[in-house]
């Protein structure tokens, strides 16, 4: 997969990570540390914490206690929650992708499909029209979008399709690392596996950072350097991933990896 | 003389908690080592814990004791207490590991699935995949084939492929889990062929094969994995 050199540092870095929303923990005493062109997987069921966690490290949330740090283009470690607005633009707007589960969370149903695109190209300076859309095409044939539906608005397109548009949106700026919020959720089997396997081509010729929240294990398995499982708002487990599948310690993963049915 | 796998008191046991917590040893007291330009091959009866061994030396089981040394990038890194970053580099560049049935991921054509390990390490497509083919051709899986996903390929032609790519690789250290095991006469020679030549290209190796026949034409030296077992 990826490539990586173990000196680099570390891209993002948590520690002791919490929310409470009054007596309710969501998440306590999360720690790690991300590495370029690494991805990592956070696995458990609903109500684990694994979505709140994913809105703690985007700073889409702010953490109740603990930090998360961000290494900026420049190469220094920056604390999130000290960043000026400019900068946390740039993190959203270049240096980081989310993909989220529902594709209409992540574009704009009603505008072409190229505008989906060249609106991230835009949103960085980029004002020649036909460079955008010459990228914007190129991007569509990248994620397999036929480029004919390049000026048809997302919500003519399939599940499976909305949710590679939304992957070319968020790739296109070439970011360090995209966020994934159960990416094949809402697809069917046969369309996840084109999905994934997209994905895995793209993060690792990209050498892309990810972390991605799923609550399947053949995503985790396939997609991901390293796993976190999470139960109760806590990491209970963590590894490689194949070692974490193959030869889980904590009952709860035990339990996991035994949950699945065989096809 | 310069071991390329170390192991030293190596143990594991597995404790299932969803069946009440029971404790199932596996191996204990696993110690011995590869030196390069060497297959050792692990004999023992079924249930003795020879996959378990060549698993840890992998890294994808956990090592609860002992210590499993590995000659990594002029270094040796014990893989038992190895950072996840560390095991992945050690499988990127040091160890291959060839196992009995492929993992293979849908839609990723036959060709690519034996190069990307060539691909991973910065070699040109075009390059990795003219190696692929002519390995491929070498096991007899047929140019036409090579275009498509193994998923739909017989178990024969699905073992072939993954042998191919774990011979792809100039990797100094492999582990081979029963590589010849669902493979005709012919294609068994070229297996021990292919084995041959890493051990002139110097590539230390650990194998499980229970064909008496390709064990002796393969094994420099012989553990017998029952003592570990048997200990526990």
């Amino acid at each position: 997969m990826a490539e990586q050199t173990l000196d680099d540092k570390p891209l993002l870095v948590a520690e002791n990570l919490g929310k409470t929303y009054g007596k309710l923990v969501a998440c306590r005493d999360v720690s790690f540390a991300l590495y370029p062109g690494e991805v990592l997987a956070v696995v458990g069921e609903s109500g684990s914490g694994k979505s709140t966690l994913l809105q703690l490290v985007s700073a889409q949330l702010a953490p109740s206690a603990g930090s998360v740090s961000y290494r900026m283009r420049d190469g220094v470690l920056r604390d999130l929650a000290a960043l000026g607005e400019a900068e946390r633009r740039f993190l959203f707007r270049t240096d980081w992708g989310f993909v989220h589960q529902d594709p209409a969370q992540g574009l704009r149903m009603a505008v072409s499909a190229g505008a989906n695109v060249g609106e991230r190209l835009m949103a960085v300076g980029w004002n020649h029209y036909g460079r955008i859309r010459d990228t914007a095409s190129s991007w569509l044939e990248r994620v397999e979008i036929d480029t004919d539906r390049i000026d048809d608005a997302p919500r003519t397109y399939s599940g499976g399709m909305r949710q590679r548009l939304q992957i070319a949106r968020n790739l296109v700026t070439e970011p360090r690392l995209v966020f994934m919020d159960e990416p094949t959720g809402g697809l069917d089997v046969s369309v996840q596996a084109r999905l994934l396997d997209l994905m895995r081509n793209l993060v690792s010729e990209l050498g892309l950072a990810a972390i991605v929240v799923t609550h399947d294990l053949a995503v985790a398995r396939l997609l991901s350097h390293r796993v976190m499982v999470m139960k109760g708002g806590r990491v209970i487990e963590t590894g490689l991933t194949d070692q974490v599948l193959d030869d889980p310690r904590e009952p709860y993963t035990q339990l996991l990896v035994s949950s699945i049915l065989p096809a | 003389m310069n071991a390329m796998i170390d192991i030293t008191n190596a143990e594991k046991t597995f404790t299932m908690h969803l069946q009440g917590g029971v404790e199932l040893p596996v191996v204990r007291g696993v110690s011995f080592h590869v030196v390069s330009g060497e297959c050792v091959v692990l004999s023992g009866p079924s249930g003795a814990g020879k996959s378990s061994i060549l698993k840890m030396i992998f890294g994808n089981y956990r090592c609860d004791g002992g210590r499993i040394g590995i000659r990594h990038q002029g270094t040796v890194i014990d893989l038992a207490t190895a950072e996840p970053r560390q095991v992945l580099s050690v499988r990127r560049s040091t160890i291959g590991y060839v196992s009995q049935f492929l993992r293979a991921v849908p839609r990723v054509a036959t060709i690519d699935v034996v190069a990307e390990p060539l691909i991973v390490n910065g070699i040109a497509r075009a390059e990795a995949r003219e190696q692929a083919g002519s390995l491929l051709r070498r096991l007899n899986i047929p140019e036409r084939l090579w275009a498509l996903p193994p998923s739909t390929f017989s178990g024969g032609e699905q073992q072939r492929v993954n042998i191919a790519r774990g011979f792809i690789s100039d990797l100094p250290i492999l582990l081979l889990d029963e590589p010849t095991a669902s493979l005709d006469t012919a294609n068994r020679a070229v297996v021990v062929e292919l084995i041959d030549q890493k051990k002139h290209q110097g590539v230390a190796m650990v194998a499980i094969v229970h064909d008496d026949e390709i064990r002796h034409l393969i094994a420099d030296r012989i553990v017998d994995v029952t003592s570990f077992a048997s200990a526990a």
